[in-house]
């Protein structure tokens, strides 16, 4: 079966698009699948060390649009996942030097050997929003609960309706459940009332997302914590299997488990 | 909502959130412009009178938002027709 193309998007910079790519890639790449994620963001290069494998770049999306190297030579694999791949972006150079017919052509050639390709798109509505999702089969808009987050979500997905990219469906990242539960962050419910698209999942805020990328290892490996098992998640359901979401209240405080148990909640 | 935040009739900040990006996002997704919608009445108005008679001064042009989607109510009311048919009878 052809690779799937999928674009994460968000509009808003440091939402947490580099990390779901990251994430998600592992998931999937863990799970058999063959992946192979492209850094859209081009001058502003992450994804390499998120992924924990910035020592390994030798070429970049660039030398390859350019003809100084062939695509399997800018392909780095995982130091872990054999099946998981990354195309750098380049770093000294700005987006001018891709194109979206590069990016479709790029795509083109990776459809037919792998299962996934995953675009990590930069923030903004400008030329590297466009090239990310030229190429895309689907995209994921993925926000936090605040309001200028969701406010940028909601201009993306104007323009991804507008492009025919639509219908985009919703990364709810760096939910804090007590917040919720206080009433002091807009709840997953209120963000898709306002947005009005589909969710594909909702991802705790977590101090190990942070960790994890200090070390370079993302938090999808971790099969005990629970934005890891978020992202598993969403890997599982880009595949078609149908997961129900994570429930959120099932960890807050020790109190609040002990009010559980004592049936007062 | 504490006692003295409900005394005082403080808003817990995720309503707040709510109902402002409710209003933002409207006015986000709107694509005309007050001045553009205003210039398409006026073309609207030219354009019906050469037909109908209407009363230019109490047409409605309106964008109304159900979620994604926003479409265009007009309301022209016409002025009262000329019953020509009966006075040429």
């Amino acid at each position: 079966m052809p690779a799937q193309v999928i674009t994460i998007t968000s509009g808003k910079g440091g939402v947490g698009k580099t990390t779901a790519v990251a994430n998600i890639a592992v998931a999937l790449a863990s799970g058999k699948s063959k992946v192979v994620c492209i850094d859209g963001d081009i001058g502003l290069r992450n994804l390499d060390v998120i992924l924990g494998l910035e020592n390994r770049i030798v070429y970049d999306i660039v030398d390859v649009i350019e003809g100084r190297c062939r695509l399997k030579q800018a392909m780095i694999r995982d130091k872990k996942l054999p099946d998981l791949y990354l195309i750098p972006a380049a770093q000294t150079r700005d987006k001018s030097a891709v194109s979206a017919s590069d990016m479709t052509r790029l795509v083109r050639d990776l459809r037919a050997d792998y299962d996934f390709v995953l675009i990590d798109s930069p923030a903004g509505i400008e030329r590297g929003f466009r090239n990310a999702i030229a190429a895309a089969d689907r995209v994921l808009v993925i926000t936090n609960p605040e309001v200028s987050a969701v406010r940028d979500a909601d201009r993306v997905i104007g323009i991804l309706e507008s492009e025919e990219k639509g219908p985009a469906s919703l990364i709810l990242n760096r939910l804090n459940p007590a917040l919720v539960k206080s009433k002091d962050m807009l709840s997953p419910e209120d963000v898709l009332d306002l947005l009005a698209i589909e969710l594909i999942g909702i991802v705790p805020e977590d101090e190990n997302v942070i960790i994890a990328s200090n070390r370079g290892a993302p938090v999808a490996y971790d099969m005990k914590n629970r934005a890891g098992q978020a992202f598993r998640n969403i890997a599982k359901r880009l595949k078609g299997e149908n997961v129900p979401f994570l429930d959120l209240d099932a960890q807050g405080s020790l109190w609040e488990r002990i009010q559980r148990l004592a049936g007062r909640k | 909502m504490s006692f003295f935040e409900r005394l005082l009739g403080k808003k817990k900040s995720a309503d707040s959130a709510k109902e402002r990006l409710q209003l933002v996002l409207i006015h986000d997704r709107t694509d005309l412009t007050p001045a553009e919608l205003d210039s398409l009445r006026d073309d609207l108005i030219a354009t019906i009178s050469r037909h109908v008679a209407i009363d230019a001064q109490a047409v409605q042009i309106d964008v109304e938002h159900d979620g994604r989607s926003q479409r265009l109510i007009a309301d022209i009311p016409l002025k009262a027709a000329r019953r020509k048919s009966r006075k040429t009878r």
